[in-house]
This record gives structure tokens, sequence and C-alpha cells, in this order.
């Protein structure tokens, strides 16, 4: 995350500006994003270092939150970043659950690598399905992603090798001494976790990114200036599912038993959808916040079940009526913050009239002033 | 024959699905709005029509009568006091809302009626058949939920056609701005189009609900077949539902048959993927969507 890739481009502006024009450049970064940049290492060393200090328990369930940390960014990716809501991810997911299983006891792969080859799986998957689901739009898309889910997991159902739908044990793993699994575990799934942010993080900053901000809005109009949507679409699509697969494997590695009911649920979407819509649509910073969220209110109500589920429902009901943006956007609407420097912005160089940038409280001395 | 008989069977299964899927293509043709707890509001009408013969001892047919009238009040208000408001510029918002929905519904059933199978008893009908020949055998109840089918299509495709509420549905659904400057209330007509849209997916659950059973977590199955039934008939086309519903009833009907009979409702879901592939427009596309 460089926080100051664009200063020296921005200088050059600056340095060749007339006499009554106001200085600016246009940049991504500031100076606060090196901070933040700062702190998100010292954060993820942190978490990195759980395993060495803590109790197993601790290890088992932050996998769970670092599991539902990559299913809200890819499910944002998808329908905050690209228009493209789904409600079929769990294909994905229990295509990676079920991938690791072949990888890892099929294949003999190490589990832990095996956790990449069951993503790739999914992500190979999801390649010649999604042009065929990109015919349908909107809400008939969202559908369209959740019949392709009901196959893949009445398929696995009726598969005999793995148990059909009693499930299976993943051997391999199992057999992983518990000093070398718990840890590998959670660095596996950090690794994932900290992976699906860098991912996007890096897409919104590529050429594509500039695109899908422009699909998301408008897709006509975006294909009109020259951005090829199905491409943009597809890659995003498979980026999605790759990064479901990991998070499948991950949950898998960490249960240690799959079952297509369990693993293919669309409950695993509800979650996403629950965690993105509560902690904002559309960036990078809400669905972490709504992760964490969603993993205190699964710590503490899950065991209410039905009631739970219920209050998920009304919450995500309430929020997408209210504040459609979630929590991040009423942050952004009311600081205009944004932790990721994903946005091209406007920087003034200094306020015209003045030789050097006041502070914002001299600013408006001035103006008070005049 | 069996052979005959078996897609006889699929066709008359069809009709159900239609049930469910003309007010699913009905919502969307108007408001542009795809309702996923379609399938959970057909289900909770089954429970209320439960509820109301076990609870309240009516009878099936007042109990059914009873249900689609109070679904029709539901449509109406869901509309007015909620979904309207998700309506506009940004498209992903309804399908969070519905989305919401459908969990809300299936969970308050789970908390209410537990994860009980049900049934609804309709009694000799049920099992009555007409004898054709010694293989061939037409039930009373499947062509009577046909029948009906047909019947509300023909009732959704009149009134849309020949009356001047139906008028201003067309109106707000080619062009909503417009309609609005000719003075129709487009929140009155969107509020109205769901609450017919759940008359016909009461009518399709109660219909469900009689012929196998049902629990809390049935709903969603019937939006995926519902939705099939549309895409396969071609958006826009309310007639096209009944013939999606039908090719998607003889692909699971004879896919069960074939293949044994976990895999029926696979062969539902690959002859869509098919005709997604092939004929992406479905069999009688009426309009463009953008």
């Amino acid at each position: 995350m460089s926080a100051s890739s664009s200063l020296d481009a921005g200088d050059r502006v600056a340095a060749g500006r007339g006499p009554s024009i106001p200085a600016f450049r246009v940049a991504r970064s500031k100076r606060m994003h090196l901070y933040v940049l700062i702190v998100c290492v010292i954060i993820v060393a942190v978490l990195a270092s759980v395993p060495l200090w803590s109790q197993v328990g601790t290890s088992r369930t932050l996998v769970t939150l670092f599991g539902l940390v990559a299913l809200a960014q890819m499910w944002n990716l998808l329908g905050g970043f690209a228009g493209l809501i789904s409600v079929g991810q769990q294909a994905y997911i229990g295509i990676g659950a079920y991938g690791l299983w072949l990888l890892a006891d099929e294949f003999h792969l190490h589990p832990f690598v095996a956790v990449i080859g069951a993503a790739a799986l999914a992500a190979l998957v999801a390649l010649p399905i999604a042009p065929l689901l990109f015919r349908l739009r909107g809400g008939y898309f969202a559908i369209g992603t959740w019949v392709f889910a009901e196959i893949t997991r009445i398929v696995v159902s009726n598969i005999q090798a793995t148990g059909g739908g009693s499930g299976i044990t993943i051997i391999s793993a199992a057999r992983i001494p518990f000093e070398t699994r718990i840890p590998g575990t959670y660095w596996v799934g950090l690794t994932v976790a900290v992976g699906s942010v860098l991912i996007v993080y890096f897409l919104l900053r590529s050429k594509i990114g500039l695109g899908l901000t422009a699909i998301r809005d408008n897709d006509l109009a975006a294909q009109s200036s020259g951005v090829n949507v199905f491409r943009s679409k597809l890659i995003v699509y498979v980026i999605a599912a790759f990064g479901c697969g990991a998070m499948g494997a991950v949950v898998a590695l960490n249960l240690l038993f799959i079952q297509p009911s369990a693993s293919f649920d669309i409950t695993w979407t509800a979650f996403a959808i629950f965690i993105v819509v509560i902690g904002g649509f559309g960036s990078i910073e809400g669905p972490l916040i709504g992760a964490v969220i969603f993993f205190a209110l699964q710590q503490t109500l899950s065991q209410h079940g039905q009631t739970y589920m219920l209050l998920l429902g009304a919450i995500a009901v309430v929020m997408a009526t209210v504040a459609p943006r979630g929590i991040w956007g009423l942050v952004v609407a009311r600081w205009d913050l944004h932790l990721f420097p994903v946005r091209r912005g406007l920087v003034m160089q200094s306020p015209p009239e003045r030789a050097e940038p006041a502070s914002a409280g001299e600013a408006d001395a001035a103006a008070d002033a005049s | 024959m069996n052979w005959v008989n078996i897609t006889l069977q699929g066709i008359l299964l069809g009709g159900l699905y239609a049930l469910f899927a003309v007010g699913l293509a009905l919502v969307f043709g108007v408001m542009r709005m795809v309702n996923l707890a379609h399938g959970d509001l057909g289900i909770l009408a089954a429970f209320i029509a439960l509820a109301l013969v076990q609870s309240a001892h009516f009878g099936l047919l007042w109990a059914s009568l009873l249900t689609i009238a109070l679904m029709f009040g539901i449509g109406y208000v869901l509309q007015r006091g909620l979904l309207n408001f998700t309506l506009g510029t940004d498209d992903t918002r309804p399908i969070v809302v519905t989305f919401g929905l459908s969990i809300i519904i299936q969970n308050g059933l789970l908390l209410g009626f537990t994860a009980d199978s049900r049934g609804l008893d309709a009694g000799a009908v049920e099992t009555a058949s007409i004898h054709i020949s010694n293989q061939l055998a037409i039930g009373w109840y499947p062509l009577l939920v046909f029948i009906a089918a047909v019947a509300i299509i023909t009732a959704v495709q009149l009134f849309l056609n020949r009356t001047k509420l139906g008028r201003a549905f067309r109106a707000t659904s080619d062009d909503r701005e417009a309609a609005e400057l000719m003075g129709i209330d487009n929140r009155h007509i969107y509020a109205l189009a769901m609450a017919v849209a759940l008359v016909t997916v009461a009518i399709g659950g109660i219909a469900l609900a009689i012929r196998t059973t049902f629990d809390p977590t049935t709903g969603p199955f019937n939006l995926l077949f519902a939705f099939e039934a549309v895409i396969m008939g071609g958006m826009g086309s309310i007639w096209g539902t009944l013939m999606g519903g039908i090719v998607l009833g003889v692909a699971q009907v004879l896919g069960a048959q074939v293949f044994g009979a976990g895999w029926g409702i696979l062969c539902g879901h690959a002859v869509f993927l098919l005709v997604l592939a092939l004929r992406p427009s479905g069999f009688f596309a009426r309009t463009v969507t953008t």
C-alpha cells in the first residue's frame, strides 16, 4: 500500500502552475494513508502472533472471523463494486471445501497447500459458468447464481465417494499433529483474509477498478465509454469464486469435517449480505467493520438460532432501506474519510491567493474576517 | 403407455410451477423488481391456511379464500410500506431487502410452526383419478391445479389487456415517468401489482400444500422453479410462464424416472441451463429488459 505513489506527479503539476490558477493535483494517496498502512501492518502483525500466546479456542474462533472477512470482501467485490448481486457464493465455498478434501485426501497434497488448489478449482468452475449467468441481469442474475449453487449441492450430495449427504472427515488434515495444525490453519486463514483485502485493493487501483465503478453506476454507459464490461465482470466473478473457494477450504480445515448441507448453505450468503449491508456497500472498510460487528453478534447471540436469524434479516432490511451505504457510508458522508487510497481526488496544493496551506482553523478565521 | 403417463404428470406439475411463476413475472414486468421472497410468501400463505384450518376450524375452501384475501392485503402493505422505498436508482437494494424478507419469513415460520413437515388435507379429490386406459390415468387434483393455473393466467392476461387498471399497469411498465405525468400514481400501481402477485402465489402455495408436504424452508425451492419457468418462458410473457413451467415439470418428472428420484430436480436445472445457453430470451420473449 504505497502511500506516496502519486506525490511526484503532483509536485510537477504544482511547479508548472500559473500565477492565478490554484494549484492542484490528482492523487489517491494522502499523508494519512501512510499512517493507515502502519496501523494495518501492526494489526496484522499482532493477529499473526496470536497462536504463539493464546489458547487453542481463540485461534479457532478467530479463523471463523477471517473466513467472514474474506467472504464479505468477495461478496462486496461482486455486489458493491461490479453490481453483480450473488446469492450463490455458497457454491464456491462448497467447492473449496470439497476441493480441499479431493486434493488433500485423494491427491495427497499437503492440506495447507491444497487450500490454494481448492480455490483454483472454484475459479476454474466459475469460468465457464459466468458467461451463462451474465445473460441474466439484476435480481434474475441473483436467482441464477442460486440455481447454480443448488446444482452444485445436489451433485455433491449424490456423490458416494464423499459420503453423499452425510459428509466426510478430511483425514489428511486431521492427521497433522495438533501443535502444527492449529497455528497452521490460523495462519492460512489470516493469509486468506488479508489476501482478500489486498486483492480487492489492488484490483480497485488498477484500470479494471476504474471500469468497475463505471459498470456499477451504468453498464451501458460504461460499455460505450470503452470499458470491456464482459471481461471486467468475468475477472471479478472468477476472483470472487477463488476467494470464496479459499474461504471454504479454510473453514473445512478448521472444522475437519464437511457436509453438503453445511458447505453449500445459503446461510453463508445471508451472512455475507448482512455483513456488507451493515458495514457498508462498495468500500473496503465497510465489510471489515461489518465482519467484526457480525462476529461479535454471532459469538453472543447465535445460540438463539431462529430469533438470531430473524434479527439479522430485520437489521439487513432496515439498513438497506434507511442507510443503504451502511455504517461506513455514514462515516464517509460525515467526514469524507477513506482509509484505503483507491479513489482519485483533487488535492489543493494551496488555497487561491495564499502561498502556504493554512490549517482549517486559520482558513475559517480568514473567511470570517473578509 | 407408461411414458405418456409420466409426461402428462410433468405437464400437470408445470401448472403448479406456473402458479408460482406468474406473480414473479408480473412484479418484474410492472416494476422491474425481482422478489426473492416470492417463494417464501407462497409458503407463508400455506401456513396461514393451515393455521386457519387447524386452529380456527375453518373448512379448507373458506380458509383458502380468507388466506388469499389476506395475502392481497399483505402484498399491498408490503409494497407500499416497504418495497416502494427501495425502488429507484439502485438495483441492489430491492434484492437485498427481499432476500432479508425471505430470511425473516423462513425463520418466523420456523419459530411459529417448527421445522416439521405439514400438509393440507383436501379429502378424496387428492387421490381420485380419471381412468383412461389400463396404463393411462389422470389424477383429478393435478388436473384441477393445471386448470386453475390456466384460468389465473388467462385472468391476469385479460386484466392487463382489457381493463383500465391493466392499461395503467402496462403504462407504468413501459415508462414509469411518462405514466406518472399522465396522472397514474405509481406507488399505488406497484402496490396493487404486488397484491395481485401475492394472490397468485397464495393460490400456488395452497395448491402445493395440498399436493405435497411443506415446511418453512420449502419457499426458496419454489422461487427457483418459478424463476426457471419465467426465464424459459421468456421474460415479460405471462403465457410463457405456463410453457416454462411445463418444460420444467416434464424435465423433472422424466429425469426422476430415467436417472432415479434424487436426480429429477437436477434434470430440471440442467434443462434450464441448456435453454439459457441456447435460447437466453426464452420461448416467448416479449420485452427487452435493460
